[in-house]
């Protein structure tokens, strides 16, 4: 057996580490909870009824399997390599967020709970999050720190017309490390009929594993279409990781194949030296937050550091303790993309290829055009393209100067 | 015997329940937090539970995350909280530090305990510690002659509770309700936690979260070993107009509250 047949067959451990990573941190009041939903995640797993219901829902709500593009002007900026992009921006709500949303979802009825609640940082989780809640038949109140709510307002707009309640959070920093306190602090007082749906791969075991379970389908995926559509393995499968979700998912179909490199693409904000950034594996230390042992971006006394990215998908001082675990053994590479960077990707995704992508995804996109000139031309990578751009319009507007014309685009590339 | 058994023995042959107070390290500031702490014990608070302000404190309601930001924003370290540990320590209560566990990983867990008990603490309530990460602490703690204090919930089952009771010395903290600190409501599931607890354990058992008034000690003192009063003295200096005024009213509320321990 080698090492990366062992890290996807035994990990996480029965009390939820990833090596030293992982575990649970979290209130007495809250354990209780968490075993109920390990046993309920673990009996849906093997219940083909589970199974059915929800790979329906993927499917004909869904619109999975999101297809791969073969991104030929794009791939021409890349050192010429061939880029492959995975469509999870054309799910339905537009990122790959709902394919957890959905799985998490149907646990909660399954458990008899009526009401859902999660932290959003993009908005897309909370989308996300009130779309299957409105499906469902599920009260649905959503925290989101008020920093992002400004950033993110059309995603705001969007949760309301689904019938969720969105909280700002003004405490601390105002972004998504204090929504998913606040959601921590409503799930602990309500527990016996709220699911805290969390929307990333980071908080308290079960949390990590699950969904990744849910999001693997994304790499499962992937690695059929590139096998059909190019006849072999990828050089690379690339993601941007802010808790990691994403990446995860699409790593998973991946972590078996040795010859296949996952990179990983952290928030450098003005860059990590500048101390103004959100790349917690390549700039953090090891810690414990939300209810988890991981890199974190923390002072000498354990006090969470502020993050800070144009991307509020990516703004989070945390980050799941699989990737930390990944890159500890060194299977995952993890380096961080300037805000500069990403919107330069933005640009070049939007004028070769037509398609807008969320700003987080932009990270990955900045890391493929540095990692293809590596790579070469003869070199093929699969991007998790995660999210589309709409509720990033006006940001980028402002960013590129398009709707006063004081910093008009330079041309195509 | 720990400092702590002597306590709960001594009110317990008085017929009365200990009373424990909770104020966090450096608010309204490092010295001010020792004057109100001082004034505390003056007034018959038996025990003091000083919080290590946290930037993410999870079960923490309003009051004392507005008090934990500004005790940071003041520059509270965990050096100086261990320092105020040894200026109320010395005021001859035994003092407990309450810390979520990120400052106590951070700073190093066999030493914490080491410079706690050099500084006079006597043990350390940790809520989002769970038995199942605690090996290193457990260790730490029997070497630096710490109690360690865990917490029971509500929702605890029985095989909870005794997970919980066999790691936890001291006392074991029940919390009277299922949510954050501040809520000015004792549960009415705290004496039925209680009665669970007792069959798993000798230990004392201290009654926390939502008790702000006398009336709730005195109900709390007749099926519990102990009472936990925190955001209630927090709102007291978030409130005061001074300095000055804020302790003189913390002292005013440990007074009160010792009667209502006492009452029968």
């Amino acid at each position: 057996m080698t090492t990366t047949e062992s890290v996807r067959t035994t990990l996480p451990d029965a009390l939820g580490h990833f090596g030293r990573y992982g575990g649970r941190f979290v209130p007495e009041a809250l354990i209780v909870a968490l075993d109920e939903l390990d046993a309920a995640f673990r009996a849906a797993q093997v219940d083909p009824a589970f199974q059915a219901e929800l790979t329906h829902l993927l499917t004909t709500y869904t619109g999975r399997p999101s297809p791969l593009t073969d991104c030929v002007r794009f791939g021409a900026q890349a050192g010429g390599a061939r880029v492959l992009l995975k469509r999870e921006d054309l799910n339905h709500t537009g990122s790959h967020k709902i394919n957890n949303v959905l799985g998490q979802a149907l646990l909660t009825v399954r458990m008899g709970k009526k009401r859902v609640i999660a932290e959003t940082g993009a908005g897309q989780h909370g989308v996300a999050t009130a779309t299957a809640a409105a499906l469902m038949g599920l009260e649905c109140v959503v925290y989101m720190g008020e920093e992002d709510t400004r950033r993110q307002a059309l995603n705001v707009a969007r949760m309301k017309l689904l019938g969720a309640e969105v909280v700002p959070v003004t405490a601390g920093s105002r972004t998504l490390k204090d929504a998913m306190n606040e959601a921590m602090r409503d799930w602990v007082t309500n527990v016996d009929s709220t699911h805290y749906l969390i929307g990333t791969v980071a908080g308290p075991a079960p949390f990590p594993e699950m969904v990744r379970e849910f999001q693997k389908i994304i790499g499962v995926e992937a690695r059929a279409q590139v096998l059909e559509l190019v006849g072999r393995l990828p050089d690379a499968v690339t993601a941007c990781v802010g808790g990691g979700s994403n990446a995860i998912g699409i790593f998973s179909g991946f972590l078996d194949d040795p010859s296949v490199g996952l990179y990983g693409y952290e928030a450098g904000g003005d860059g990590v030296e500048s101390g103004r950034h959100a790349a917690t594996i390549t700039g953090g230390s090891v810690g414990v937050l939300h209810g988890t042992r991981s890199y974190v971006l923390q002072d000498d006394d354990g006090q969470t550091v502020e993050s800070h990215s144009i991307s509020a998908g990516l703004d989070y001082p945390g980050v799941g303790p699989e990737h930390a675990f990944l890159a500890d053994i060194g299977r995952a590479h993890y380096s961080a993309i300037t805000d500069t960077e990403a919107m330069d990707a933005f640009r070049v995704l939007c004028l070769t290829e037509g398609i807008i992508p969320a700003i987080e995804t932009a990270h990955a996109l900045a890391g493929t055009l540095r990692l293809g000139r590596e790579l070469g031309p003869d070199s093929v990578i699969v991007v998790n393209c995660s999210g589309r751009g709409d509720k990033d319009v006006e940001t980028a507007s402002r960013w590129f100067g398009v709707l006063d014309g004081e910093r008009a685009p330079e041309g195509r590339a | 015997m720990s400092k702590l058994h002597e306590v709960f023995a001594a009110a317990k042959a008085e017929n009365r329940a200990a009373l424990i107070g909770y104020l966090p390290a450096g608010f309204p500031s490092v010295d001010g937090a020792i004057d109100a702490l001082r004034a505390m014990v003056e007034n018959g608070v038996d025990m003091v539970e000083l919080g290590l302000p946290y930037s993410d404190p999870l079960i923490d309601g309003p009051t004392i995350q507005a008090a934990s930001e500004r005790a940071l924003e003041a520059g509270i370290t965990t050096k100086l909280v261990l320092a105020t540990v040894e200026a109320v320590a010395a005021s001859g209560a035994p003092t407990l530090v309450m810390t979520y566990w990120s400052p106590i990983e951070r700073y190093g867990v066999e030493r914490f305990a080491t410079d706690l008990a050099a500084a006079g603490g006597v043990g350390v309530i940790t809520p989002d510690l769970t038995p199942e990460e605690a090996g290193p602490w457990i260790d730490a703690t029997d070497a630096a002659g710490l109690d360690r204090v865990f917490l029971v919930a509500p929702s605890s089952t029985e095989e909870r509770i005794a997970v919980v009771t066999g790691i936890t010395t001291g006392f074991v903290y029940a919390a009277s309700l299922m949510g954050v600190t501040g809520v000015q409501s004792v549960s009415a599931a705290a004496p039925a936690l209680v009665a669970r607890t007792r069959p798993h354990t000798s230990l004392p058992v201290a009654v926390g979260l939502g008790v702000t008034t006398a009336a709730q000690a005195a109900d709390i003192a007749q099926y519990a070993d102990g009472v936990i009063v925190g955001s209630a003295f927090v709102r007291l200096l978030l409130d005061a107009a001074t300095p000055a005024e804020g302790v003189a009213a913390v002292g005013r509320l440990a007074a009160d509250l010792a009667a209502g321990v006492r009452r029968h």
